[in-house]
């Protein structure tokens, strides 16, 4: 007979208003093991994390932890059990120092008041065990992003953990950081610890994974040994489908360059130089921070440019306000949908309504509602959205189902240039693909359409022309056939540029 | 970035040199010194130059000795106030509350007075109770409303406040209640320990007890966790509701220790009392540095915003500036500080 398993969940369900995140999983942790999960956004592997870490309730479903049932109601109970996660978003308080965020919520004390000395010296223990070089007086705002992965880590680690659950934890940072990362983790094994890891990045799996878990739409897909299984067969399990029918082919067909960038510096953009061509789509790969979003946005309008040139169609539309923008042609689809994209209360046809308001005049200062209503019809058909969601607020529909709205947004009007800035965030498949079909669409039909994401393989796929960014700055151009996974990785770490003068900076990269 | 660029060495003569970098370092110093403290010591600097000049009596011993007895009550309310900001909320009711503590407190006194003549301790200890408990309630009722309901905290306080303070008009009448013991206002509202005022001493013991609280308890360090980023300290297994009813519960028992202090200064339960003290308390915060946002203040500088704002009233006083202007100069200077609140957090996050 083996012990229990660390963690067991038996027909775990989440259902939200309009979707259900997790449907009927059953899945198990034994000690010592790193269990991968594995998906899509959207899979359901975060909700299942959540559950696990006492950050929601199930609605239905159990957990057994070490035999025994477990009803979390907070993160407490769930640390209190032995359970401790490293969500994607951070949970540091920027506000306070290190030490002081390490031990949030568990305070070390004397009597009733808080133990400094205790704290400082703890933190400075921990962080050699675990071999990290950070001052623990130093306030969260001022460390790098890395730096704060790093303690967001060591705050998981401490007191009596069990289980480990580490979301993205390498999304930020540089390959010899990941390598001391996983000699971590591999301490962590040998101690019995098991370990929830989440990761897109596949050739992660092969150095750490004992098993892997794959989910697809909220649903288990299947439970592998990483010895027997393969990349191309975990991806087949993610997608459902062979990875090649997900992807349309788009036909390339480039004009004259529609906009065109020299030096531009902004906040974070360290010179920048790219022209955008009708007819092809662009792809933009880097990781968070490296500028990739922040560059069109500073193009667009969404932040201040300090310095360079933007040309639209000959027209100089340097720091334009994002009206005049889009006025010109010009179509940002940001990626957040809940906080930048949509109107969560309104209703979906009322959305889409926003988005050809933005290009209708109106009649004596009327609003011409029968013609704009009939355009949103349009629209939402051309986006696949199903009839009996058009009338209900957005905010009940599901992640593909906003999506498609914001995408609908966007076609309310016939823009030139459209920028798609993580356009399947939290999207099911199929919306997926409805997605990768409209972007094909404008493609064929002549649009030059930028799509900025952080799904390597998604870029890859798509994108004509691709762009790496690090370090606010264009590390690569790969074009056709040259655009593959080893070449765009190892563009993500290009070292720092020492420190430009201004006049440096304006060179191209 | 003009940092930056001031600090890059150009080409002046040696000449220029010297000057030009304490003045650049000047610059640099009073640069972190706003990051850290923020428009205060500025302000602070700049009213006393004003006021001195504009009067001989502002920067007197006595006045100053003056200013500080009258900045209690402020200082008082402002670091309740500073509770609640730093979770990332604000309360508009203290100023109800200090009315409620009043009002209730004094009735209590002066019904049990009449009973119990001969009692005094007995019967001021309990009138004190009865305030203390009615803030509670209100101070409960705020918190419950932001933590549990998710009212927004501007219109949970004020409701809040409208409900106390007609509660506490409604209980009086709109007329003063009288008949308090004698020793009440004696002690408490004029009587000196060892020469200090009263007031000051109890301001005092009830500064070091939140200072206490904010930088040696978890108390403290979960009500800064929940205003830096209520979402991580939830993550981090902190009672974020509990926490923040806390706050709320705490700035309203501070406000009744003012509404007590001030009750023994009048000598009597008024239902106008603290009238402006809400508005006030928010600007000595902004003043102060605490961060709108939450997660950023410090008890030392609230009460020393809360004391400059009293000396400017007393230094506008001396300057013959007339009440109405008066409200109109704070209101401008209050805004002025939020701009400013806002440059310094552009420059922290940005820097």
């Amino acid at each position: 007979m083996s012990p229990p398993a660390l963690i067991r969940t038996v027909a775990l369900t989440k259902r939200y208003p309009g979707v259900t995140a997790l449907d009927r999983v059953d899945f198990d942790l034994r000690a010592g093991e790193v269990h991968v999960l594995f998906g899509e956004n959207g899979a359901g592997k975060s909700t299942l994390i959540s559950l696990l870490a006492g950050v929601s309730a199930p609605s239905d479903g159990e957990i057994l932890v070490r035999g025994h049932h477990a009803r979390f109601t907070g993160v407490a109970d769930a640390r209190a059990a032995g359970i401790s996660a490293v969500f994607q978003e951070f949970s540091l308080v920027p506000t306070l120092t290190v030490a002081e965020n390490l031990f949030l919520g568990d305070e070390p004390r004397a009597g009733p008041f808080l133990d400094r000395k205790a704290m400082r010296r703890k933190a400075a223990a921990l962080f050699a065990d675990l071999d990290f070089a950070i001052d623990p007086g130093r306030l969260v705002a001022t460390l790098s992003r890395a730096e704060q992965q790093m303690v967001e880590i060591a705050k998981a680690l401490h007191g009596e953990v069990g289980i480990l659950i580490l979301d993205e934890p390498t999304a930020s940072l540089t390959d010899r950081e990941v390598d001391h990362l996983f000699a971590v983790i591999a301490r962590m094994k040998a101690r019995g610890v098991g370990i929830i890891y989440i990761s897109h990045r596949m050739q992660e799996f092969a150095r750490i994974a004992d098993r892997v878990t794959v989910l697809r739409d909220g649903r288990w897909v299947g439970t592998v040994a990483m010895a027997d299984t393969s990349e191309a067969a975990l991806l087949e399990m993610m997608a459902g489908r062979a990875i090649a029918e997900v992807y349309p082919t788009i036909a390339r067909h480039p004009g004259p360059a529609l906009l065109r960038v020299e030096g531009l510096h902004a906040w974070g953009v360290h010179g920048v130089d790219l022209e955008l061509r009708p007819g092809e789509v662009l792809g933009v790969a880097g990781l968070v921070g490296s500028g990739k979003s922040r560059s069109f946005r500073a193009l667009m309008g969404l932040l201040p440019v300090h310095a360079g040139r933007v040309t639209l169609k000959g027209v100089d539309v340097t720091g334009a306000d994002t009206g005049a923008l889009m006025r010109a042609g010009a179509c940002y689809v940001p990626p957040d949908r809940k906080t930048e994209g949509l109107q969560l209360a309104f209703t979906t046809r009322h959305n889409l309504a926003q988005g050809v308001l933005a290009g209708s005049g109106s009649r004596f200062g009327l609003l011409p509602w029968r013609r704009i209503r009939k355009r949103c019809e349009a629209t939402a058909d051309r986006v696949e959205l199903p009839v009996a969601y058009r009338g209900r607020p957005v905010a009940q529909l599901s992640g593909g189902n906003q999506q498609k709205t914001l995408f609908g947004r966007a076609l309310g009007r016939d823009y030139d240039l459209y920028i798609f800035d993580e356009p399947t965030v939290g999207v099911d498949m199929g919306a997926r693909a409805a997605i990768y079909r409209l972007i094909r669409e404008l493609a064929e039909a002549g649009k030059a359409v930028v799509v900025i994401s952080s799904d390597l393989p998604e870029v890859m796929n798509l994108a004509h022309r691709l762009l790496v960014f690090a370090h606010g700055r264009i590390a690569a151009e790969l074009d056709g056939d040259g655009i593959g996974e080893a070449a765009v990785l190892a563009h993500f770490f290009d070292p720092i540029p020492a420190i430009p003068t201004p006049d440096e900076a304006r060179l191209p990269a | 970035m003009s940092a930056t660029s001031s600090a890059a060495p150009g080409p002046a003569g040696p000449a220029g040199v010297v000057p030009a970098t304490t003045s650049v370092r000047l610059r640099a110093m009073s640069r972190a010194l706003f990051i850290r403290l923020g428009v205060l010591p500025f302000f602070l600097v700049a009213a006393l130059v004003v006021f001195g000049l504009a009067s001989d009596n502002f920067l007197t011993v006595d006045n100053l000795v003056n200013v500080a007895r009258q900045s209690v009550y402020l200082v008082l309310v402002s670091l309740g106030q500073m509770m609640v900001l730093i979770t990332g909320g604000f309360d508009l009711a203290v100023g109800a509350t200090v009315a409620l503590t009043s009002v209730v407190s004094a009735l209590v006194m002066a019904s049990l007075g009449t009973v119990l003549p001969d009692a005094v301790a007995p019967v001021i200890a309990l009138g004190a109770l009865a305030g203390f408990a009615a803030a509670a309630l209100v101070g409960l009722a705020n918190g419950a409303g932001v933590a549990w309901f998710g009212v927004s905290p501007f219109i949970m306080t004020l409701g809040v406040s409208s409900v106390a303070a007609g509660g506490s008009l409604f209980l009086t009448g709109g007329v003063p209640v009288s008949g308090l013991p004698p020793q009440f206002a004696d002690l408490f509202g004029f009587g000196r320990w060892l020469g200090i005022p009263v007031p000051v001493l109890v301001a005092a013991v009830a500064i070091a007890v939140i200072w206490v609280i904010m930088t040696r308890t978890r108390t403290g360090a979960h009500l800064y966790a929940v205003g830096g980023n209520i979402k991580a300290a939830k993550l981090s297994a902190i009672n974020t509701r509990r926490t923040l009813i806390v706050a709320y519960v705490l700035c309203a028992l501070i406000a009744a220790l003012t509404g007590l202090l001030l009750t023994a200064r009048v000598e009597s339960g008024e239902a106008n009392l603290g009238g402006t003290i809400a508005l006030e308390s928010i600007a000595a915060c902004v003043i102060a540095g605490v961060s709108l946002r939450g997660g950023i203040g410090r008890v030392e500088t609230v009460v020393l915003g809360a004391f400059f704002i009293v000396l400017v009233q007393n230094g506008m006083n001396l300057a013959q500036i007339g009440s109405y202007l008066q409200m109109v100069l704070l209101g401008g200077l209050l805004i002025l500080a939020v701009i400013f609140d806002q440059l310094r957090y552009r420059m922290m996050m940005g820097a």
